[in-house]
């Protein structure tokens, strides 16, 4: 698809790193003479661009063909069952472009036309309901900005340092706004009974994907959404009616949902139970950790995104999230924890949704070991992940929101490391 | 027209809107049972779901050989990176705990439920509710968890134990995690030195790196 590289190749960086050279003197550096981009007219001053009959819908330029998703061939058995990854290094703001957000799949991104697509309302309901699509755009509707992170995002990093670049250690994660209907209306349409505790939710896909949910969660804050970001959903995010749930773990956002069943007790679907479990040092496993704790990440630099300016002003920039509340506040270490400053938010933290920081640094040059801790309303703050490990060991697999390291080195380069 | 009478419009918009309340948009239209019986496969871990029909072992290996052997392994121990379903007796507190049917599933109805419904991967929902009792028993004797000659039906699928049944616990972070994570937290001279313990670029196993080097 691209020929460019997605991170900078040692040899491309090095070239950038001498360019960023020239300009340690302090103060802005002088012209060498005329820049012809200047002094020269160029090809789209004077000709014609693009009708507005070329892109009916268009994609990124060119220039920004590495700013894709990408996929990690050992993590998985294949890419039917398996997880790309957000390229959040190259992003700003908090809304991520559909086309590049992350997907996962348990039998692959199926094809479900909008006439074909039928929800299912049963269980302990007075009357068991079928929806077409057509019937739940007729409903109230609301919109929402909210996370959606994969209960694996970090995963791999729960022993150690692994994949080198935010896009993989922390890109399980897209953040939309949806627009939809709440669950509660649907199933206040078909009556629940009085012995329902929980819901069942499965999608069309032959996986099913199937989780419990408790039903006051359900009738909280629960979305069957079919928008997203303006649009339809994307088929491989669940067109054309996905489950939100806001601040839980992703796997239990239905995608292409097909049936909510109402219960006394909750299902212990394979994926509440094989999977999404997180096993501790004992071996005996926790389930049904269904929200997603305080996490930040740092985007720029990082990994992927390295310092190719040279020293004096740099934009710190990254992301935080909770699935408890909203962001309050970011604290950023240039020196790896042993001090820290708070970030300015580019706007107030929204309840479940992505909140952008930045921190705007004079670099002087030095090896840096950048780290962000994110602190919620509820007065959760980030933990190390050396704590999580001391509470949780290393088997967790799903959960890993501990603090991450990037290692800046005097070339500007950035590497995924640990620190005692 | 005069604002007044625009305030009335809109007045009179309300009031015929208004009758829609929760429960009655009249949207949708009842499910019928045999709709209902289509789609509601789920199968609780009291056996609620199950319906009538058994498997024995021996044809269980015979159907899992021809559907499931490729990439599960002859003997559900799993081929390449494909799920083991069998094996890894006790090794759950281990560096490396081996998680299969039998060493880390906690109900049977997950296995009965699971493949029912969505296996064999890429062929899903094709095995009759025979062969679904027929594989979750022989994946039970690759287990050693039942002998050779055993018959599973919904009138004993309740009598198999599963080893770590009680291996889970309830999320337990709002009294374990929460309030050690939620103290004031340090901000100046937390620490006296900080070392690099562990490198990303020495496990080398980033693609994008790979390609580039």
């Amino acid at each position: 698809m691209t020929d460019r590289p997605g991170a900078p190749t040692r040899r491309g960086f090095l070239k950038a790193g001498l360019a960023g050279g020239g300009a340690l003197v302090a103060g802005k550096a002088a012209a060498e003479g005329p820049d012809p981009l200047i002094t020269e007219t160029q090809p789209w001053a004077q000709m014609w661009g693009d009708g507005v009959d070329v892109t009916p819908y268009g994609m990124p330029i060119e220039y920004e063909s590495d700013v894709i998703r990408r996929n990690v061939d050992w993590l998985t058995a294949d890419t039917i069952s398996s997880v790309n990854f957000t390229p959040i290094h190259a992003l700003d703001g908090t809304i991520t472009p559909q086309g590049c957000a992350f997907e996962r799949h348990h039998s692959g991104a199926i094809d479900l036309p909008k006439e074909d697509y039928r929800l299912m309302i049963n269980g302990l309901v007075e009357t068991p309901l079928i929806f077409t699509y057509a019937d739940l755009e007729r409903f109230p509707r609301v919109n929402h900005t909210y996370f959606l992170e994969c209960a694996a995002n970090s995963g791999m990093e729960w022993a150690g340092a692994q994949l080198n670049g935010a896009q993989f250690t922390h890109g399980m994660i897209h953040n939309m706004e949806y627009s939809g209907v709440p669950l509660r209306t649907l199933l206040e349409e078909a009556g629940v009974k009085p012995e329902g505790k929980w819901i069942y939710v499965e999608g069309a896909d032959a996986s099913s994907n199937g989780r419990s949910i408790p039903l006051d969660k359900a009738l909280d804050d629960c979305l069957v959404a079919f928008k997203a970001n303006g649009e339809a959903l994307r088929k491989e995010h669940g067109y054309p009616v996905r489950l939100c749930v806001p601040g839980w773990e992703g796997n239990m956002w239905i995608k292409w949902l097909r049936r909510v069943e109402v219960t006394t007790e909750a299902i212990q679907s394979r994926e509440e139970t094989s999977k999404y479990t997180d096993t501790l040092a004992d071996g005996t496993s926790r389930k049904w950790t269904w929200a997603m704790d305080a996490k930040s990440v740092i985007t720029s630099p990082s990994p992927q995104s390295p310092i190719t300016h040279g020293p004096g002003p740099l934009v710190i920039t990254g992301l935080a999230w909770s699935g408890r509340g909203a962001i309050k506040r970011v604290d950023v270490s240039l020196d790896g924890g042993k001090s820290w400053q708070t970030a300015r938010l580019a706007r107030p933290g929204q309840k479940m949704a992505l909140t952008r920081f930045y921190l705007d640094i004079d670099w002087d040059g030095s090896e840096m070991l950048l780290q962000s801790r994110a602190m919620d309303d509820t007065g959760y703050v980030q933990p190390t992940k050396n704590a999580l490990r001391e509470i949780r060991g290393l088997n967790s697999v799903y959960h890993n929101n501990g603090i991450q390291t990037w290692w800046i080195k005097t070339s500007g380069e950035a590497e995924n490391v640990e620190v005692s | 027209m005069s604002k007044f009478r625009n305030l009335s419009a809109a007045a009179l918009l309300l009031t015929l809107a208004a009758p829609a309340q929760a429960g009655d948009f009249g949207l949708g239209r009842p499910a019928l049972p045999e709709e209902i019986a289509a789609w509601d496969l789920d199968v609780a871990p009291d056996g609620k779901g199950l319906p009538e029909g058994s498997g024995s072992v021996e044809d269980g290996e015979e159907i899992f050989s021809a559907n499931c052997a490729i990439c599960h392994g002859e003997f559900a121990e799993g081929v390449d990176n494909y799920p083991k379903l069998a094996g890894g007796e006790d090794t759950l507190d281990r560096d490396d705990p081996v998680k299969t049917v039998g060493s880390y599933w906690p109900y049977l109805s997950t296995v009965w439920d699971y493949v029912h419904r969505s296996m064999p991967f890429g062929a899903a929902q094709v095995l009759t509710v025979d062969e679904v009792y027929a594989i979750t028993a022989y994946i039970l004797y690759s287990n050693y968890l039942v002998e050779d000659d055993f018959v599973l039906s919904n009138e004993n699928f309740l009598e198999v134990a599963m080893p770590n049944a009680d291996g889970f616990i309830v999320d337990d972070r709002e009294t374990t995690e929460l309030p050690l994570f939620s103290q004031p937290p340090c901000m100046t001279d937390c620490k006296q030195n900080v070392e690099i313990t562990m490198r990303a670029a020495v496990l080398d196993v980033t693609p994008d790196e790979a390609a580039a080097n």
